[in-house]
């Protein structure tokens, strides 16, 4: 055998995942988007898209406004039909199936529960449907009741409920007929922060208790991060990019991806040269060339790039740093005191504004940097990547 | 002290107001038409015995109270054609509301499916009937359905019939006549309320498996049941009591309580049997709308 040695490269981002089909050349996907365009008149809702998804799968589609993933998701369910392309489920084209044939089941938005039907018939409803005998409906929805612990309030109408008890609702029942795919459409939208991430991980624990697969639309950028097992940046119809939470914060691919996941800074510049993977950017925000190991990049000399480091990978200190990292001086612009993080908006010579992170590990901080100290910005070649994009 | 006297009647003048209002026009003038029921027809001016003078005295009163008694009502029961009037104007009552609901659901539910620009056109057209005279558009119909009328010439033109049909004068042109005068009021409110139902909740409702026609029965029609029950009960009501489209349109078979009063009142000048009609006509309409007071006061019981 020819295998070329490698490096051991240590793993990227926190979390390691086995479960991880998508690298499996062998593995089917459950779901194919197959060059996917959608049109509303003049407006084009999805792009050209393809995408797969796996079984088991926690996939959240994360992007901006009118950006498509609700149209992605309706041309699942079967409220809409591509313009273009192919939709697949399970090895099936999916054209001219109507929504209440795809073993698909879809959680509102508004949760649309039916305000006429208690929440136990709101749960039947989909069994209903299959008429099954009345014993296995009345034991099923038991069991979603238990599932989302609503038990006491079978016999509740929707309008008696709290938010978060309608979205347990809306969720047993669309989990009660047991679909391949649950299709989530900002399922925590309506929820305070609060109630919004023990929901979070009570969706994880019951999709992996119910071994179904979850395609969840969020706009909430830290939602998608907590559940996800891969993540589906869309950017005005297309897929900007797909990837592990990991990898999207730590490898992002286009400037786009980089900004609309977490904070990050990014300083434009050219490539002035590199080798082994350590590439030096000259850039007007920096005194002296900045060093970056991106081993993955192929760059040219003269290229226009962007260094983007993200704020907590950056240090900063009234003195100059030890040679050998990068450094850029400036001036404090802002504090901001988050409690775990204090945020320091640091102004440069030709008024750009980097922000870097400390987290505040003790309680008591000698001589604190304050409004308008000057003070030295650093980050090591590691902790910044390039984006050409 | 006297402030709050003067508070207290400001506050009663606020709340008895209505109920004056009431008594003024609905109490009074019911209480006039009760005791001419209950009073005997004369050949005089006006056409019934007793007339109570307020001011007669105790004596006067006396012999007044004395005189009343329900003899028209009696009269009412054992000649059977009031009894039929009142059965027959029920039915024609019944299947017209009938027959509204199956022509203004499907109407109504287009309206609301239709695009939010457009609504409200589709609004001023069920309306629009209403800036002409109601009984020059019931005469209308007349021109329509007369044995020489457009109907039959349509008909005869597209060879779809060989004689013209009698239409005009029979119990189809009353059904004819009622559905078109009453449809926008059978309209309106189920617009009103199928206009606001969430499009989603039908959309949730195929997703778990019902197809179109049982998304509409099991989501649709159900919420959409106040409209229905306020369309019902805003055509049955005036239905029960119609006079002018049986007069123009229907034949002498067509027999209506509504015409039976007029008649009592113009041709006979029977003016207490006819204050009679009027008040059985009021306890025939009055019990639907008790009925459904009961419902409704029931359902919000049960939605609790
Ligand atoms: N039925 C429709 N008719 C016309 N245009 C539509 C329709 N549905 C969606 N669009 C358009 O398609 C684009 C994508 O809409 P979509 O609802 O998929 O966005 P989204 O990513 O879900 O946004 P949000 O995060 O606000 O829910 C938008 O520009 C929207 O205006
Ligand atoms: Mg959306």
């Amino acid at each position: 055998m020819n295998a070329r040695v490698q490096p051991a490269r240590p793993a990227i981002g926190a979390v390691r995942r086995a479960f991880a089909p998508w690298n499996d050349p062998q593995a089917k996907p459950l779901i194919r988007f197959e060059n996917v365009t959608k049109r509303f008149g003049p407006t084009v809702a999805v792009d050209d898209l393809s995408l797969d998804i796996f079984e088991r799968e926690f996939f959240c589609l994360l992007g901006p406004s009118g950006c498509g993933k609700s149209t992605l998701m309706r041309l699942l369910a079967g409220f809409e039909q591509p313009t273009a392309g192919r939709v697949i489920l399970g090895g099936a084209d999916l054209a001219g199936v109507p929504p209440y044939r795809r073993p698909v089941n879809m959680m509102f938005q508004s949760y649309a529960l039916f305000p006429h039907m208690s929440v136990a018939k709101n749960v039947a409803y989909g069994l209903k449907q299959e008429s099954l005998p009345r014993g296995e409906i009345e034991r099923r929805v038991q069991e979603m009741l238990q599932l989302v612990q609503l038990e006491a309030l079978a016999n509740r109408r929707p309008d008696q409920l709290s938010g978060g008890q309608r979205q347990r609702v809306a969720l047993a029942r669309s989990l009660a007929k047991q679909p391949k795919v649950l299709l989530l459409d900002e399922p925590l939208a309506a929820l305070d922060k609060k109630l919004r991430e023990e929901t979070q991980f009570e969706l994880m624990d019951i999709q992996q208790r119910l071994g179904t697969t979850f395609l969840v639309v969020t706009h909430d950028q830290e939602e998608a991060m907590t559940m996800a097992d891969r993540i589906a940046v869309m950017d005005r119809g297309r897929l900007a990019q797909v990837a592990t939470p990991g990898d999207l914060y730590e490898q992002p691919q286009t400037r786009f991806v980089a900004e609309f996941v977490g904070d990050i800074n990014l300083l434009e510049g050219r490539v002035a040269g590199g080798e082994g993977g350590f590439w030096q950017i000259t850039s007007p925000l920096a005194p002296a060339p900045l060093t970056v190991h991106d081993p993955d990049e192929a760059l040219e000399t003269g290229q226009a790039v962007a260094v983007a480091v993200r704020p907590e990978k950056m240090t900063i200190s009234r003195d100059k740093p030890a040679a050998g990292g990068n450094a850029i001086e400036g001036e404090v612009w802002d504090i901001g005191y988050l409690g775990d993080w204090t945020v320091y908006r640091v102004k440069l010579g030709d008024g750009a504004i980097l922000r870097v992170s400390r987290a505040n590990a003790s309680r008591f901080v000698e001589q604190p940097i304050d409004w308008e100290e000057r003070v030295h910005l650093g980050f090591a070649p590691d902790a910044a990547i390039i984006l050409t994009r | 002290m006297i402030e709050a006297l003067r508070a207290r009647a400001g506050r009663l003048a606020v709340i008895g107001l209505p109920y004056l209002w009431l008594a003024i026009f609905f109490l009074l003038p019911f209480a006039i038409v009760l005791k001419i029921s209950m009073s005997d027809p004369a050949t005089a001016q006006p056409p019934y015995r007793p007339v109570l003078d307020i001011f007669g005295g105790v004596a006067h009163w006396r012999d007044f109270l004395l005189a009343l008694d329900f003899e028209n009502f009696e009269t009412l029961w054992s000649d059977s054609l009031y009894v039929h009037a009142a059965l027959s104007s029920l039915r024609i009552a019944l299947v017209s509301t009938g027959l509204l609901l199956f022509v203004g659901y499907p109407i109504a539910y287009a309206m609301a499916r239709a695009a939010p620009g457009l609504r409200p056109l589709f609004v001023a057209m069920v309306i629009l009937p209403f800036w002409t005279s109601f009984l020059i558009r019931v005469y209308a119909w007349i021109g329509i359905l007369k044995p020489e009328g457009l109907l039959n010439q349509l008909l005869l033109w597209l060879d779809i019939i060989a004689a013209p049909l009698a239409i005009l004068n029979t119990p189809t042109a009353v059904y004819i006549g009622i559905v078109y005068a009453y449809l926008p009021f059978m309209i309106l409110p189920l617009y009103a309320s199928l206009e606001r139902q969430d499009p989603t909740l039908i959309e949730a409702a195929q997703d778990l498996g019902a197809p179109a026609w049982k998304a509409f029965l099991t989501i649709t029609v159900p919420l959409s049941m106040p409209g229905i029950v306020a369309g019902a009960l805003l055509c049955f009501i005036p239905i029960v009591g119609e006079f002018v489209v049986p007069d123009l349109l229907g034949g002498s078979e067509t027999l209506m309580i509504g015409r039976t009063l007029w008649s009592e009142f113009f041709s006979n000048r029977d003016w207490p049997l006819a204050s009679a009609v009027a008040i059985v006509l009021l306890i025939i309409i009055v019990i639907p709308i008790v009925v459904y007071r009961e419902l409704e006061a029931e359902r919000w019981e049960a939605a609790r």
